[in-house]
This record gives structure tokens, sequence and C-alpha cells, in this order.
């Protein structure tokens, strides 16, 4: 292979984008090395398996992901503004709009609310880490390997370019030759092993390890919303793996699974990506409705309305998730039975949904609304998710979805649930729990710009989408008509808009880490739930003493009857995980594997997986049980953080 | 001064309301010219009456809820009671009401469903015109079997007759979508998809390629022109007098991926592959197995890209 095929050659566009990565990761190199910080990299955080920090490096890489992501973003809307724009050719800009949908839900969505329940989760049931505190970090290093695969293919190879949902026949080796699918195929791959341990590994922690009396119908909402989600991981995530795998088979070994010669069923890809395709939206919504929930009853200082509807609807949501992935393609001409069936489970959803929004609304009832910028995000969820889901029931009228299949009436609808649902929860997560994350608030006043500059431009990017969706503008094309450029123009200002929100957002945090008061105690905001309870910083091990639980709001009845999660008499030495470099060792030696399978690179993909292999022998007779944290300790670290 | 302000941006909210209503009746899917287009611009209606009244009920309550409990000074103690947690009977009725809307959406819906799989004029005896319509990346095929003649990226229909568009692909997986007459639906290869649509009123109406298929997906479009029925026979006769026949040696070359002007022909295709068969799946990919790699450099502003309208 000659160099100019490994590397993207011919594009301004992306010589600058070699350029960014060279500069960037140099001046990352020199800073460590000037600042004589590469130990305590190694140390602190890449050989942690403390469920904090591995959550701080999942925001990280989601928030870098956001930014990547939101240039692909940009670029489009440059492209798409006027109807003779020539920014990017067919090629780059269907390369743009894959890598953006992929990044955007796989290598962003997922990670920033896994990284919000690796946090918070532990710490709302009492827990002193996860129960695989190894697993955890595997998982994480495979989602960060993942990333960087794929990401790495706009430089080197080329992007993928037929998707985020990659259908075949156009993702095979006869329609797509080359190493872009690859790209796809790889990453998914070795972050969806990610994705599927941490589900397990959240599943086991919640049911196992609450603190002793927490009932399940005791349990924070966002750690049931985690527990729900963690389930539809489980039962989709095998369905992404295996199509993934066949898919890769047919393309570097030349089987026939999704092929059109050789008797291959190209349409089956679509209902198996689709099959957990649909799951994953809800993985990335219902996180999302535990926050808000539990955003919401705490600065409406009012406890939540219909705790139990919220549980039951979140199930019943999760249920019917894997009835309803044929509305994806109702114009694959499946029958008239089948598209009524798959219609009406997937109007069905409204319900539980519609039962959520009433609840929010009540909750609000006779309550005492304090406007914080955590609130804020919350609160402009609920008319901006009602426009999405009400258009959302509309596009699952199957006959009116043959005129709003593929076209940009879909692209709103699904923005509009998946920003003003997901990310909106994102952000607003991180600004509620960051005084627990780092010891500081965000500034608040920086903060309310920032969210106004992108709740405005959201609305303005995407509402006039529905429009000309209607007016038969189709997804993916990169020129647009004479006729559609109005509504188009000011879709693009709102973009730029979304934009300066999201600079101002990571300019707030640069901004607090400088000027933003301490925190002294742990309880930033007079919280509920028993995250609060810990003091800030939270000590590695979390709960000095365990509490004894009996009802929900357990923080908030410890308050009231003066208790605190560190009580002298009862204190016991505590057996904590040792860090080990393990995890990221043997996620690079798989990534390293990948990449060699993406070039096709057998030979070379082979010894990778042989010393994933031996990696992993090494971790079954590791006999390291970790260590105890003495009493002594524990009172030493208790009374400063506390300041008794 | 702060009456004038606001003053100006009630004005400018109804402007801004009326330009957007307006600009509803010129939207292509709310002005439909067929049947079928039709009764799905029936649906998209009565749905979005259900829609209106739920944004309005949860708009208007947000917003009360929002300005009413916010945080102030002075507030009635009366007005704030933080142990709220439920009411059995307001939950039941805010669950039946979305329940009794969805069943409410779903009848019609089943309806319109059945009512589109089949002609528009069944049971009468009139029988719908078949058009094969085949695409390729990135071109369009449509053959007449009856009238033995096909066009390439174009196509004439007869008003007020149900058309029955045989779908099938020679690769990548399209969509046949022309808004102003109906819903669209995939194209595949080895298989074939029924699309009943039917035009009432004579014009010229955009169609094309609504799902991505590759480097050439935008510019897989197609004029449709619909005229009354002397006028169809006028130009299928036409065709079939002043155009050559298609050989398959060009029709091969015809497949190879990229772009082509409008073209037309007395005769079809189907007489020696119908992409729509489980034998006739793997025609092109056996043929230009080395073509689908190759990229096109396809920019936006390029008038050689531009299909040529010929052979009206």
């Amino acid at each position: 292979m000659q160099l100019d095929e490994f590397f993207v050659t011919g594009e301004p566009l992306i010589y600058g984008g070699m350029v960014s990565i060279v500069l960037v990761t140099s001046a990352i190199i020199f800073l460590l090395t000037y600042l004589k910080r590469w130990g305590w990299l190694w140390r602190e955080w890449l050989t942690t398996v403390d469920h904090k920090k591995i959550g701080i490096m999942y925001i990280l890489s989601a928030l870098a992901m956001l930014f990547r992501g939101g240039v692909d973003a940009l670029m489009m809307r440059v492209q798409l503004a006027f109807p003779n724009m020539n920014f990017l050719n067919s090629q780059h800009y269907n390369e743009i709009f894959t890598t953006h949908g992929t990044v955007m839900i796989i290598f962003m969505a997922m990670p920033f609310l896994v990284g919000l329940m690796n946090i918070i989760v532990p710490l709302q049931i009492g827990a002193r880490d996860f129960a695989f505190p190894f697993v955890n970090a595997v998982s994480f290093w495979s989602f960060f390997f993942g990333a960087m695969l794929f990401n790495i293919s706009f430089v080197i190879g080329g992007s993928p370019d037929a998707g985020w949902t990659s259908y075949t026949p156009l993702a095979g080796a006869a329609l797509s030759p080359g190493p872009g699918q690859n790209f796809y195929l790889m990453g998914l791959q070795l972050a969806g092993i990610g994705t599927l341990a941490t589900g397990i590994n959240l599943m086991v922690t919640i049911l196992k390890m609450r603190a002793p009396g927490m009932k399940m119908f005791d349990m924070p909402i966002f750690t049931w919303s985690t527990l729900v989600t963690s389930f539809i991981i489980i039962f989709a995530f095998p369905i992404l793996t295996v199509a993934l795998a066949l898919l890769t088979i047919d393309r570097i070994f030349g089987s026939q699974f999704f092929t059109l010669t050789g008797e291959g069923m190209p349409m089956m890809w679509a209902n198996l990506f689709w099959m957990w395709g649909h799951p994953e939206v809800y993985i990335v919504i219902l996180p999302a409705f535990g926050i808000f929930s539990e955003i919401i009853a705490t600065f409406a200082r009012k406890q939540l309305f219909g705790y139990k509807a919220m549980v039951w609807s979140m199930i019943l949501i999760a249920g019917l998730s894997f009835l309803v992935w044929v509305h994806h393609f109702f114009t694959m001409g499946a029958g008239a039975l089948v598209n009524s069936v798959f219609s009406v489970s997937t109007m069905l959803i409204a319900v539980p949904t519609g039962v959520k929004i009433f609840n929010w609304l009540a909750t609000l009832y006779k309550s005492r609304i304090q406007m914080t910028t955590a609130m804020m995000w919350s609160l402009a969820f609920i008319p901006s998710f009602v426009i999405g889901g009400v258009t959302g029931v509309m596009l699952g009228m199957a006959a009116a979805d043959y005129q709003f299949h593929n076209s940009y009436f879909l692209i709103a609808h699904f923005h509009y649930v998946l920003i003003a649902g997901t990310v909106f929860a994102c952000f607003a997560g991180l600004v509620y729990w960051y005084p627990k994350m780092f010891g500081h608030k965000l500034n608040e006043r920086i903060g309310k710009h920032s969210f106004w500059w992108f709740l405005i431009g959201f609305h303005v990017c995407f509402f006039p989408q529905y429009f000309v969706g209607l007016d038969g503008m189709p997804r993916r094309v990169f020129a647009i008509l004479p006729e559609w450029m109005p509504l188009n123009v000011i879709s693009t200002v709102g973009a730029f808009g979304m934009g300066v929100g999201f600079v101002i957002f990571v300019y707030n945090i640069y901004y607090s880490y400088r000027y933003s008061k301490r925190e002294e105690k742990g309880d930033a905001w007079d919280g509920r739930t028993l995250e609060w309870a810990t003091p800030t910083p939270v000590p590695f091990y979390n709960f000095a003493t365990l509490p004894e639980i009996n009802g929900r709001d357990a923080f908030l009845s410890m308050k009231k009857n003066n208790e605190t999660t560190f009580d002298e008499e009862r204190l016991e030495p505590i057996h904590m995980p040792s860090n080990t470099g393990q995890p990221i060792i043997m996620m690079a030696i798989l990534a390293f594997a990948s990449f060699a399978l993406v070039f096709e690179w057998i030979g070379l993909a082979v010894i990778g997986l042989i010393g994933t292999l031996i990696m992993m022998g090494i971790r079954s007779f590791d006999y390291d049980d970790g260590y105890h944290v003495e009493v002594d300790e524990i009172k030493k670290i208790e009374r400063s953080a506390r300041g008794l | 001064m702060k009456h004038m302000t606001k003053n100006k941006w009630f004005s400018f909210f109804l402007i801004g309301a009326v330009m957007l209503l307006s600009g509803c009746n010129q939207l292509v899917v709310f002005d439909p010219k067929g049947p079928v287009a039709q009764s799905q611009k029936d649906l998209i209606m009565y749905s979005l009456i259900f829609m209106m009244i739920i944004v309005v009920v949860v708009f208007v309550l947000f917003a009360f809820m929002v300005y009413k409990f916010r945080d102030r000074p002075n507030r009635k103690s009366s007005d704030y009671d933080p142990d709220i947690h439920g009411n059995t009977m307001i939950e039941i009725i805010w669950t039946v009401i979305p329940l009794a809307i969805v069943i409410a959406l779903s009848i019609p819906t089943v309806q319109t469903i059945y009512d589109l799989e089949k002609p528009s004029a069944e049971g009468t005896d009139e029988e719908p015109l078949v058009i094969y319509a085949t695409s390729a990346d990135w071109k369009w095929f449509f053959s007449y079997p009856e009238q033995n003649i096909e066009t390439v990226n174009y196509l004439h229909i007869p008003t007020g007759r149900d058309i029955e568009f045989r779908l099938s692909s020679a690769d990548s997986m399209a969509a046949l979508w022309i808004p102003a007459l109906g819903g669209q639906k995939y194209n595949m290869a080895g298989m074939e998809t029924v699309l009943y649509l039917q035009a009432d009123e004579p014009g010229v109406y955009d169609g094309r390629n609504s799902n991505f298929n590759g480097e050439g997906f935008a510019k897989q479009t197609f004029k449709v022109h619909a005229e009354s029925k002397e006028q169809f026979e006028d130009w299928v006769q036409s065709i079939q007098i002043e155009k050559p026949a298609l050989t398959q040696e060009q029709y091969d070359t015809l497949l190879e991926p990229g772009l082509t002007n409008t073209m037309a022909f007395s005769s079809t295709h189907l007489q020696w592959v119908d992409h729509g068969t489980n034998e006739g799946r793997d025609y092109s990919i056996e043929r230009h197995e080395d073509a689908y790699g190759k990229l096109l450099h396809l920019e936006n502003i390029n008038k050689s890209n531009q299909p040529q309208e010929v052979g009206e």
C-alpha cells in the first residue's frame, strides 16, 4: 500500500484537520513533559478503577466528541444554506453526515450519559464502587479506543460514507469498497463491547449493592432510569454485535449475508440494525428522563409527583421499545397488516411518555421553582420535547409516514427529541452534578447565556426543517433547490447560535475553574438524594459508613434527623480495589487488532487478537484482591473533608 | 416606551404567523395533485388537530406552572406543598386521554394504510397503467410494457388513471417519491414492491430517489409529466415511432454507476432482465463490479452534471 492511499489526500479541509491533530497532540505531549505530569497521568487517571474518575473521563471524551460532531453539523449547515454552495462536494458531504450521526449517538450521547451514571449511581444507592470496577475500566477504554479508531478515519483511509445506519447493499463490499465502512464496523464493535459490559455492570451494581434498607421502590429516579436502561442495553446490544460481525465477515472474508450476489439478504440488515437501533434511542432518552426528574424535584423543592407511575412508565417504554422497529422502514412494502400493527405499537409509546410529561408538570404544581441553570435546561426540555413527541406520533402513522419518511420532517423530529431530550439532559446533569464532581459550581450567569443561545438556536435551526421537509426536501442531499433556500438559511443561522451556546458552555468550565467559589460542604443544592450526603470532594471510598435507608429522598430525611454518612463509632476498614494498567493495555492491543482488520491486514490482526487473549489470561491469574483503608486514615480524611 | 416595544414584537409575531401559514399552502405535501396525496394530506391534517390541542394544553399548563409557582418573595404559604406525592384519579385521567387519542388516530391510519395498497379505481373497468420503475446508481428507468417503450430520468402519465408502479433496483436501495402525487416506497434489487399513484391535474411534478444511495444521490431526480389521455397517447406514439429500440449492449452501458441525461427508447429492458426478480438481482453488480468504487467527484454547480430535459 502506498502512503498516499493510506492518508486521505486532496481535501484542504482535511489537511487542516491533520495539522490541528498534530498541533494539539504535540501541545499535550509538551505540556505533560514540561509540567512533569506523565506519572500523575498514569497513576491517577489511566490506571484508575474509581467510578468517579472513569465517569469524568467519559464526560471529557463525550464533550470532545460533541465538538467534533458539532463541527460536522456546522459544515453541513453551511453547505445547505444556499442552492449553489460548493463548500463540500457530494462525497465529502456524505462522509460528514455519516460521521456526524455516528459520533453523536454512539460516541457522544451514550458516553455522556454513561459518564453521569458512573459518577452518580453508586453515590445515589450508597455503594462504594461498581460491582466490577475492573470491568468498568475495561468498558471505558474500549469506548475510548473505539471512538479514536472511528475518528481517525477522516485522515487515514477515508471516512465511512453510507450513513450512520450503514444500510446494505450500499455498505457492502461490492458498492462501498475500501476501508471507510470497516472503520464504522470496527469502531462500533469495539465501543459496543464496553457498552454491553457497562450495562451488565450497572445492572448488578444496582440490584446487589444498594445501601442497607433501600428497597427497589425507594431508589432515586435516576437510578431507576439507569436500571431500566441497563436492561435495554443487555437485550439490544447483542443484536448489534451480531449484525456488525456478520457485515464485517461479509466485507473482509467475502461471505454473503447481506450481499446482492449469492442469495444474500440486504434487507435483513435494516431489520437487525433497527432491532438494536430503536431500543438504542431509548437507551439515550430514559436516563435523560431520570436526570430531569431529579433536577425538577430538587429545584421545585418538592417531591416527584407520581413516583411509581414514573417508574412503571419507564418499564413500559422499555418493553415497547423492542416492538416498534419496523416504523423505521414502513416504506419497505411489508404489507398493510405489518404496517398497521407497528403503527399502533409505535403510537402506544406516546401514552407512557405523555404520563411522564404530565407528572413533571404536576411536580411543578404548588412548588417553589428556583431558576438555576440546571432547572432552566430541564424546564426548556418539557415544551421542546412535546413538539418532538407529537411529530413522532405523526411519523408513527404509517400512511402519513410515506410522505414524511426520508425527509427533513423526520430530521426535525429526531433532533427535537434527541437534542431537547438527551443533549439538554447532558448539559443539565453536568451543571447539576458539577459541584459534586469538581468541588465548585459552574458560573450561573454565564451558564444562562449559554442556555439561551443554545435553546433559541436550537428552535431556529430545527423548527423550519419540519416545513422544508413537507416541501419535499429529502435528508442527506448535499445540494438544495432554490425554493428551499429561505428556510435553510434560517436553519443555518440557528445552528451557529447553538455553536455559540456550546462555546460559552465550555468557556464557563474554564471560567468557573478559575473564579468559582469552592464548595465547603457536600450539599451544593440542598439536595434530596444520597449523592449529596457525601463530602466534597468525594473521598475515593464514597461513604465512610453506609447509611440505613427507609424511604425515598433518603438524604432529605437524614438531614431532618441530623444524621450523616460519617459515624465514628461504626467505622470499619474499607475494602477497595487496586489500580491497574491492564484495562488500558488490553484495549489498546484490541484497538490495534481492529485497526489492522480495517485495512484487512489479517496477519497483524491475528497478532493483536492473540495479544488480547494473553492479556485476558494474565488477568485471569491475577490474585490482587485489593487493599483495606484503615480506620485511622478514614477518620483523618473525613474530618478534614467535613471540617470537624 | 415599553408599551411600544411590546406592540412591535406582537406585530412581528403576527406577520411571522401569516407568512408561515400562507407558506403552508405552497408546501408540496399540502398541495396534493392526486387522490393518494390527498388522502395522506387529509390524514396529516386530521392528526395535526389532535397535535395542536396537545401542544396548546401542555404549553398553557407549563406556562401557568412556571409563572405561578416561581420562587418569589411574599408568596402565600398555602401555595407551597412539598409533600404532594400523587393523585390516583388525576393520573388515571391523563393516562386514559392519551390512550383515547391514540385510538382516534389509529382507526383512520389503519384504514388509509389498507386503502393505499390498492388502486383507487378498484372495482371499475379501467385497469391501472403498469410502469416498471427501476433505480440504478444514479438514474431511473421507466418501462411501459404495454406500450413497449422505455424512458430514462423522466416519465409521462395520463391524468385520472391509476398508475401501478412496479419498483425495483439494479443495485443499491432507492425510494421512488413524487410528493405531489403521494408517498414513497423502496426500490430493492431482487424484489418487487408495488406503489399506486394517480394524478388528477395535468402538470409537471418533481420526482426523486429519496433514499440515500451514494455519491450521485442528490442528482437522482426526474420530472413527471401528467397530461390528458389523448396527449399521453400522442406522446407514446411519437416515442414508438421516433426513438430507437434499446439494445442490451446500450442498456448495460447505461447501468454503469454515474449520471445520465433523459432518454427514450421504443422497447424495454424487461425483455432480458427484470431486476425485481431473484435472477435479476446481481445483473448490474456482475457487469460493473469495478465501477462502484470510482468517485464521480460530484460538485454542486457543474452544469454538465445536470440531467438535460430532452425528448418531451
